[in-house]
């Protein structure tokens, strides 16, 4: 099964590699990881997007428990969550083909943010699977570059997680 | 107090009262051997390979319950510690390990003698921390031992770049005596709802097994599980780890389980419906096939680590917390309880234990005109009343030591479980003897892993650790061959040296006394000499049986009901019983 798990961790270097090393030293997955700092300069939150069975994610979950760096982490799948995942799609443009990857773009509430004579760069938020979506929905030809953040996300309701 | 890095490092081992310091110097750690030069608090024991280091502070703290600490330089020094600290991982042992490192201006550049020590030890320590500031040496070194020594304990690496300790920067000193890390709490009591579930399940069993290990030493809780298990009358196993948690000689006792274990306690493993695991993390040498583990049982498992819970057998009432705390627990609720074991249920369980019991199956040939590794075992036993504390290496050697030197107390058996790392013995034997200078203390070993650190000989001269080494000389990797023996028709693919060296000679140009034993009757009166000889470091090769092989044995794979029994003492493969 898929499983979403949230983590803040010190914000200190090495870190990062402790988590990443525990995962390449154990065989688990990573489907996607992103990490950036909070609003406490101290923390970095972590959304990390692995699969296995459920002894698979139970282990998981209690080895990155273990781990010093890792101050408080949450398996979405136990709750409710939303997801949303950035992307930046180049694509190369012409006269002929501008008008449709706009009607597309539009479809999908992307954005441009960058246009130059021959290419667009396209900005992208939503679920991942609207992602897929919207490159399986171009002209494979057209795309130059893709770049996705993986996905972030938190639990819905008034309960966070913080310190 | 406005001391130097170096300064401050020696001056906080001092204030945290650590008695001796294994280490071996360098560039990198030049200025602080300089601040070791000027004071004599912290003893420093100069070894002659930086696994020695390792692995004498690893048995101390083994013996002694307190940290081990270990000092290198970086690069070579640092590295060559790495199988010393992967040692203590795998058995959780605290430790630990300042190691210098380049000055902080050139990390990255691949500078004389630079290896990213914190990179190369991340995945077999608990913590590891690079120091950046002069004035984060105190708190961090702080950390380093509250990590090391509480929750599932473990090795824990200090990386010291060079500038760090200059001794031209001088900073304020004060010992730290509190240290919070926010992410850090060990557990400590068990959850009462689980252990009233537990107690109810433990007094309902019709034929209950208590499995126990490592944990119970390492939680110096060996008087509460003896108490617990008398009060029950339950049969008890313990891991290798284990051994010494619960006195051997107790008629509840059934022996060591797993892979070497009794025919007994393997059986009652396999036929029981109720597992009490203290301190232990089913091991794959203990459990054999996973798929056949215990299946008719119910378990309870007690572990101060949520990840050894259910992490290879799934357990049905986990108990979080401190063994010794948890079994104090369970006990006050057992004391309380109304109910009592069926005692019908009970002697029924027993009886069927005793006639496992009298397969009697470590039983060897004692007529033997070769001298047997188990007799030199059982000898030393007697020789030293039971009382030494004994370390060892790894093979066969290690399995017939486990055997047949019978623990009555826990940190006696000093050995390396998890990662089985030979040239473990001889240093972790002089780590013992200092921790406890009265003591006996036997170094039982094979030819093939004393060589792997026998340079720590002319440490045991230096420091005066009078200790005596057993060494079972049967000149072959034995372990190595036996398995050959059972999966690969008998070819000794490189078990064996053509060249062994003159071990008496040997131990004389080190400057100890070397002793041979070649017949079987000789070796009583060599272990008696050995042991009066209170002074001196005496290695005594017994040349043994080349052919003898460890039984009972469970071949990887197979489940506990399957083991393999010696039938006729010398014949290599046996057969089976189901
Ligand atoms: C050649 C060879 C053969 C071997 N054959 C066997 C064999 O036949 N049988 C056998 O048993 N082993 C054997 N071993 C050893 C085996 O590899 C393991 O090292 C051993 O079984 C592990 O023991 P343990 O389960 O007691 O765990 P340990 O490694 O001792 O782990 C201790 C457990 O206790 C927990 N713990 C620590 N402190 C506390 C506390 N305060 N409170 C609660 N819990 C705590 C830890 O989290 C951990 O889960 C062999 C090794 C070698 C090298
Ligand atoms: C450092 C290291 N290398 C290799 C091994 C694999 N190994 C396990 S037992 C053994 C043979 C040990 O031989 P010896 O010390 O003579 O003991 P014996 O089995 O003969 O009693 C070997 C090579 C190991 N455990 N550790
Ligand atoms: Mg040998």
């Amino acid at each position: 099964m898929r499983h979403v798990i949230s983590i803040l961790i010190e914000n200190e270097a090495g870190a990062l590699s402790r988590v990443a090393g525990l995962f390449s030293a154990r065989g688990y997955n990573i489907e996607s990881l992103t990490v950036a700092p909070t609003e406490d300069a101290t923390l970095s939150r972590m959304t990390l997007v692995t699969r296995g069975s459920e002894d698979v994610i139970e282990q998981i979950t209690k080895q990155l428990n273990k781990l010093l760096d890792i101050v408080k982490l949450i398996d979405l799948a136990d709750a409710s969550h939303v997801e949303r995942e950035l992307m930046l799609v180049k694509v190369s443009t012409s006269d002929e083909t501008r008008g449709e990857i706009n009607r597309l773009s539009d479809i999908f509430r992307g954005k441009i943010i960058d246009v130059t004579t021959n290419s667009y760069v396209i900005e992208m938020t939503g679920a991942s699977d609207k992602l897929d979506a919207f490159v399986a929905a171009l002209d494979a030809d057209s795309i130059i570059e893709t770049v996705r953040s993986g996905p972030t996300a938190m639990s819905r309701g008034e309960n966070g997680l913080h310190l | 107090m406005e001391l130097s890095g170096g300064q401050i490092v020696v001056q906080y081992l001092k204030d945290e009262g650590v008695e001796y310091l294994f280490g071996y110097p360098g560039g990198a750690v030049l200025h602080l051997y300089d601040a070791i030069f000027h004071q004599q608090d912290v003893k420093h024991i100069l070894v002659r390979h930086e696994q020695g280091a390792t692995h004498a502070a690893d048995a101390y703290a083994r013996a002694t319950g307190k940290p081990g600490v270990v000092l290198v330089t970086s690069g070579p020094g640092a590295t060559n510690a790495v199988t010393g600290i992967a040692t203590a991982y795998m058995d959780s042992i605290p430790m630990v390990i300042i190691s210098g490192q380049v000055p902080t201006a050139v990390i990255g550049s691949d500078a004389f003698q630079e290896v990213d020590m914190v990179g190369i030890t991340r995945p077999c320590v608990k913590h590891n921390f690079l120091v950046k500031d002069v004035n984060d040496i105190a708190e961090t070194m702080k950390k380093a031992f509250y990590v090391a020594t509480t929750g599932r304990p473990g090795p824990v690496v200090v990386d010291i770049p060079k500038d760090i300790t200059d001794p031209n920067i001088k900073v304020p000193y004060k010992y730290p005596k509190k240290i919070k890390i926010r992410s850090y709490s060990p557990p400590t009591k068990g959850h009462p709802g689980q252990i009233i579930k537990a107690v109810d399940l433990l007094l309902n069993a019709q034929r209950p097994v208590i499995y126990s290990g490592g944990g119970v030493v390492l939680g110096n809780a060996s008087a509460e599980l003896t108490e617990i298990t008398h009060l029950l009358n339950y049969p008890i196993t313990n891991t290798l780890m284990g051994l010494g948690a619960y006195p051997a000689t107790d008629k509840q006792f059934v022996g060591m389980l797993g892979m070497h274990g009794t025919y007994e306690a393997n059986l009652a493993m396999h036929e029981s419906d109720f597992i009490l695991a203290i301190g232990v993390r089913f091991d794959d040498r203990v459990t054999g096939k996973l798929a056949e583990f215990c299946p008719h049982a119910t378990i309870v498992h007690i572990d101060i680590d949520p990840a050894s819970i259910s992490k290879t057998v799934k357990v049905d009432v986990p108990i979080v917390g401190d063994v010794k705390l948890v079994l104090n627990q369970m006990l006050s609720v057992l004391k309380e309880h109304k109910k009592r074991p069926s005692k019908k249920a009970l002697s029924a369980w027993w009886s069927r234990i005793e006639q496992w019991r009298e397969t009697n199956c470590l039983e060897f040939d004692r007529n033997s005109d070769v001298i047997k590794p188990q007799a030199v075992v059982e000898q030393l036993y007697q020789v030293t009343k039971g009382d030494a504390y004994i370390t060892s290496d790894v093979g066969q050697h290690q399995m017939f030591a486990a055997q047949f030197y019978h623990f009555d107390k826990p940190r006696r058996w000093i050995n390396s479980g998890g990662l089985g790392t030979m040239g473990f013995g001889l240093p972790a034997a002089i780590g013992v003897k200092l921790a406890h200078p009265e003591a006996d203390v036997a170094c039982i070993t094979g030819e093939a892993s004393i060589q792997m650190c026998i340079q720590e000989l002319s440490t045991a001269l230096q420091y005066k650790t009078p200790v005596k080494i057993i060494n079972l000389n049967n000149r072959y990797m034995g372990m190595v061959r036996q398995w050959q023996e059972f999966s690969y028709e008998s070819r000794y693919s490189h078990s064996y040296m053509d060249t062994i060296p003159d071990f008496v000679a040997l131990a004389e140009a080190y400057g100890h006394v070397g002793i041979r034993v070649e017949k079987p009757e000789d070796v009583r009166p060599a272990l008696e000499k050995a042991f009066a000889l209170k002074d001196r470091t005496v290695f005594i090769d017994f040349i043994t049986d080349r052919t003898e092989n460890v039984y009972p044995m469970i071949e990887s794979g197979k489940g506990h009901q399957e083991m393999t029994l010696r039938i006729a003492p010398g014949t290599p493969i046996d057969r089976e019983l189901a």
